[in-house]
């Protein structure tokens, strides 16, 4: 009846997970009572759960990656104090079997489950308005995305309470991820949760390639787009192009794992290189997938806070494009040591250093871009300057790990981790807080607090280097990557470092919800009134914040690059704004429960098929084709939003700016 | 509120710009976007079927000392199998140009006979699938097998796949009639099924023609 699911699944011996357990259900139980006794169940259905709007669907990715960042730094910390503590005659405190299992969470949740929603959110609130739309392609497919994600993210937290999470590195290479030598359900954990969120992801891919190309406001021409759409241009087309290579290839280990295929065991002529090529093809991509639309976010805060517009635009459209073709030309880097020969390992090994220029390319536009500007030091240019120096050097080890020969000697050491960790920490989380920061005002109407913004700054800054320079030491000493104990003495020094580096970023992050709660509490001291509190140049910028649920009353029309400069500085000129213009009804798209459905049939489906429980599966298999169909069966679409309340809406904004126009002219 | 259907509001959905060139003159309407996006996932799914292809490639001579692919595969099968499926795209391009003259009757015939011709192909799969796990050629044989079954089986998923679709948009057309949203839908299912094709193609030549090379 219930498969392989026994009362032994729960972790009713093992303290650990037990106590995480009971918290966590204290926390979502407490939490649920919140709500309920403030009635807020209906709000959130209605305004979030089912939402189509673009903007709200991107709040909800961030919620969930901040969330998954608190989870996957527990993670981070334990494995810092198991290595700190285990060293010599100590064993620490974390069995090995539990250790495995924390390093590959920490991976898996850290990649797919903060780092990609956190990108992805920004990319659904940003695009839209940036290209001066009311929403994306397809709002309801955006929706059953966001819901994909989410149970993907929910059954690898379930495997915390139920049963055990993978042991095999946050890629599961076979053959250990075998069910020969991984018979357990942790691997089937891994592999279904990313199934999930991968289909939410590649439906992400295809709605947004659609919305840039196809959607944008009149006069938006390609060259005209902010950095930002073709940073994020360039990441769903990796995704579309990525993504199914991971869809197929984590298919196949299942295939292996459920029905007895050989296409990586040991027996029967199956080949585990054939794993690591297929998963690297897809996971390379996936490094730019992350880093282009930081990339985006570092430019759009370089321009904003120097004052100028983005020194080289072309070039940086044309890098842009250049990362995301040889992106995919690099993937055996990843595994120098296979064996492939010397000829094949120099063509990726130049390769993966070509994918140095564009990159140099950027950093330079953004210096230049600050070079003579009146830069204004707010959080997000500490950050933007905090990533230029951090990931130049991480781009150095970078280009140092891609000769081969230096490869072979620190292949698999902690100066890998050292040198991944800097690039996606130095490089996509710096992005993700300058953008958290950049954005906030927007979404919510107030700005967060600045001075609490810059402590977490300095504890992400001084952390990160604290945690990870005494690793590229080590790894040149010979550390291998993983371990759960440490067994030469003299390494402890560098460790204890490390962990204090650890726990600064963890301060940094604790600092992040006071600052949260703290600019929520006076937030009245810091309203966005205008819409535009950075005197930005790019369309987000003005509409009001929160911006209306279609956005723009009228789509802009734009006249060249940096839309929105150009129509402030005008009517600065001439102390005026543009004419009334003719408002219209706008149809807009409906709510839809519909995502929500199916992400809970797949995650039905998806713990069924973890514990073998198959009536169940094909339960949640028919019960997602039914609301398809269900869907596919509605007469209503659209609803009208009457021409009074646009105009009414409108007229607001208008005097609001017209205000702030005055206020501006009178100062300069 | 007669009036709010005639004045085309410039909203993301309807009444958009019919312009196919840069997008320079605002959001492009549904009848171009929705296609669009689905070129977009039948690419996605193109590129699907090549991590499949090049499994198959690598793993094609890994027979663990079993059947090989000229032992197993049966050229003449495989030729009525192709005619079908070919012959049920040319149906569907019939049952497109009915459906655009909103001639209920005989859309309904041309979406019918697609999908029959979908089932003898399926028939004809199940049976050289079930005929091979007989003589204990099945996919836990060997890595080339496991391969072998793995691609070509997810071929047939998508057409089981489409299949579905089918029967449900025919259900649509007559609940429903020549609707806007239901003929794009349509457009989109005929996209799909035509790619099949295209993958199917690849999959004859790839997997039955080169391996039963004298």
């Amino acid at each position: 009846m219930f498969g392989r699911l026994t009362w032994d699944a729960i972790p009713f011996h093992e303290p650990i997970p037990l106590i995480t357990s009971a918290v966590v259900l204290l926390a979502i139980a407490s939490l649920g009572i919140w709500i309920t006794r403030n009635k807020w169940w209906s709000y959130l259905w209605n305004e979030y759960v089912t939402s189509t709007d673009h903007k709200k669907i991107g709040i909800m990715y961030i919620v969930m990656a901040l969330v998954m960042l608190v989870r996957g730094f527990a993670d981070a910390i334990m494995m810092r104090a198991q290595q700190s503590l285990a060293i010599g005659a100590s064993q620490g405190y974390l069995p090995p079997e539990h250790y495995n299992q924390i390093f590959s969470a920490h991976g898996t949740i850290m990649i797919f489950f903060v780092a990609m929603p956190f990108i992805i959110g920004f990319m659904n609130f940003v695009v839209p308005l940036q290209l001066g739309v009311r929403d994306v392609a397809f709002p309801t497919l955006n929706n059953v995305s966001f819901w994909l994600n989410a149970s993907g993210a929910l059954l690898i937290n379930l495997s915390l309470f139920i049963g055990e999470f993978a042991r095999t590195g946050w890629l599961g290479f076979p053959p250990l991820s075998e069910k020969a030598f991984s018979p357990g359900v942790g691997v089937d954990y891994y592999l279904v949760a990313l199934q999930i969120s991968g289909v939410g992801t590649v439906l992400t891919g295809v709605n947004f390639v659609t919305t840039i190309l196809k959607i944008r406001a009149p006069g938006m021409s390609y060259l005209r787009m902010p950095v930002f759409c073709w940073t994020a241009l360039a990441s769903n087309l990796l995704i579309i192009a990525a993504f199914p290579v991971l869809t197929v290839v984590l298919a196949e280990l299942m295939l292996d794992r459920y029905l007895g295929f050989h296409f990586f065991t040991n027996d029967g002529g199956g080949n585990s290189m054939l794993y690591m090529n297929l998963i690297w093809v897809w996971g390379h991509p996936e490094v730019y997938i992350l880093v282009l639309p930081a990339f985006g976010i570092y430019s759009e805060v370089a321009s904003t806070f120097s004052g100028k517009p983005l020194f080289g635009y072309r070039s940086m459209v044309f890098a842009t494009l250049a990362i995301c073709l040889i992106s995919f030309m690099v993937w055996l880097h990843h595994f120098f040591t296979m064996g492939a020969g010397g000829d094949i390992n120099a063509v990726f090994g130049i390769a993966s250093m070509i994918i140095g220029i564009p990159t140099g390319v950027k950093i330079y536009n953004w210096l230049f871009t600050m070079y003579g500007g009146r830069v204004r030091f707010t959080v997000p240019v500490h950050y933007l300057i905090g990533f230029m120096l951090t990931f130049v050097i991480g781009g150095l080890t970078g280009v140092l790990l891609a000769i081969p020969p230096v490869d072979f000697v620190v292949h698999n050491s902690l100066f890998l981790v050292a040198h991944f960790h800097q690039v996606i920490i130095g490089g996509v989380v710096f992005a993700l807080m300058a953008g958290y920061t950049y954005w906030f005002p927007k979404a919510f109407g107030f700005t967060l607090d600045e001075r609490i913004g810059k402590w977490i700054f300095w504890c992400w800054f001084i952390g990160f280097h604290l945690a990870f320079m005494p690793l590229y030491v080590l790894g040149f000493w010979g550390a291998t990557r993983r371990m759960q104990h440490i067994p030469d003495p003299t390494w402890a020094p560098w460790l204890h470092v490390a962990f204090v580096g650890a726990a600064i970023i963890g301060i940094g992050i604790a600092l992040t919800v006071v600052q949260l709660l703290y600019s929520i509490k006076t937030r009245d001291q810091r309203r966005d009134v205008t819409g535009d509190p950075w005197d930005g140049r790019t369309l987000e910028w003005l509409t009001l914040s929160p911006p209306p649920h279609y956005n723009f009353a009228v789509l802009p029309d734009v006249h060249g690059e940096e839309a929105y400069w150009v129509r402030k500085q005008t009517a600065i000129k001439q102390d005026q704004l543009i004419e009334e213009p003719d408002y219209q009804p706008i149809e807009m798209p409906l709510n839809t429960p519909t995502g929500v459905i199916v992400a809970f049939f797949a995650a039905v489906c998806g713990f069924a098929l973890i514990w073998y429980i198959w009536w169940l599966a094909i339960l949640g298999l028919i019960g997602a084709f039914g609301i398809f169909v269900w869907y596919a069966w509605r007469d209503e679409h659209e609803h009208i939003i009457p021409v009074e309340e646009v105009r009414a809406n409108a007229r607001e904004r208008r005097r609001i700016r017209m205000e702030h126009l005055h206020n501006l002219s009178q100062s300069t | 509120m007669s009036t709010v259907s005639e004045t085309p509001a410039i909203g993301l959905t309807h009444g958009g710009s019919e312009d196919t060139g840069l997008g320079q003159r605002g959001p492009q309407s549904k009848s171009i976007v929705v296609p669009y996006g689905f070129w977009l996932f039948v690419l996605s799914d193109m590129v699907l079927f090549s991590a499949l292809f090049a499994s198959y490639a690598s793993l094609v001579h890994a027979t663990d000392g079993g059947p090989t692919t000229a032992e197993l595969f049966d050229r003449k099968l495989v030729a009525v199998e192709t005619l079908a499926l070919l012959l049920s795209s040319f149906v569907c391009g019939l049952a497109m140009i009915t459906a655009k003259r909103k001639s209920m009757a005989w859309t309904q015939i041309w979406l019918l006979a697609t999908g029959a011709l979908g089932l003898v192909f399926l028939g004809i799969e199940l049976f050289e699938f079930s005929k091979m796990i007989g003589e204990g050629a099945g996919p836990q044989r060997s890595a080339f097998l496991s391969s072998f079954f793995t691609l070509v089986g997810c071929h047939g998923a998508h057409v089981t796949a489409g299949l579905l679709w089918l029967g449900t948009m025919m259900a649509q057309i007559w609940a429903k009639g020549f609707r806007q949203d239901i003929v794009r839908r349509l457009l989109c299912f005929s996209v799909f099924w035509h790619a099949l094709d295209i993958i199917w193609v690849a999959i004859f030549t790839i997997v039955y023609l080169i391996g039963t090379l004298p």
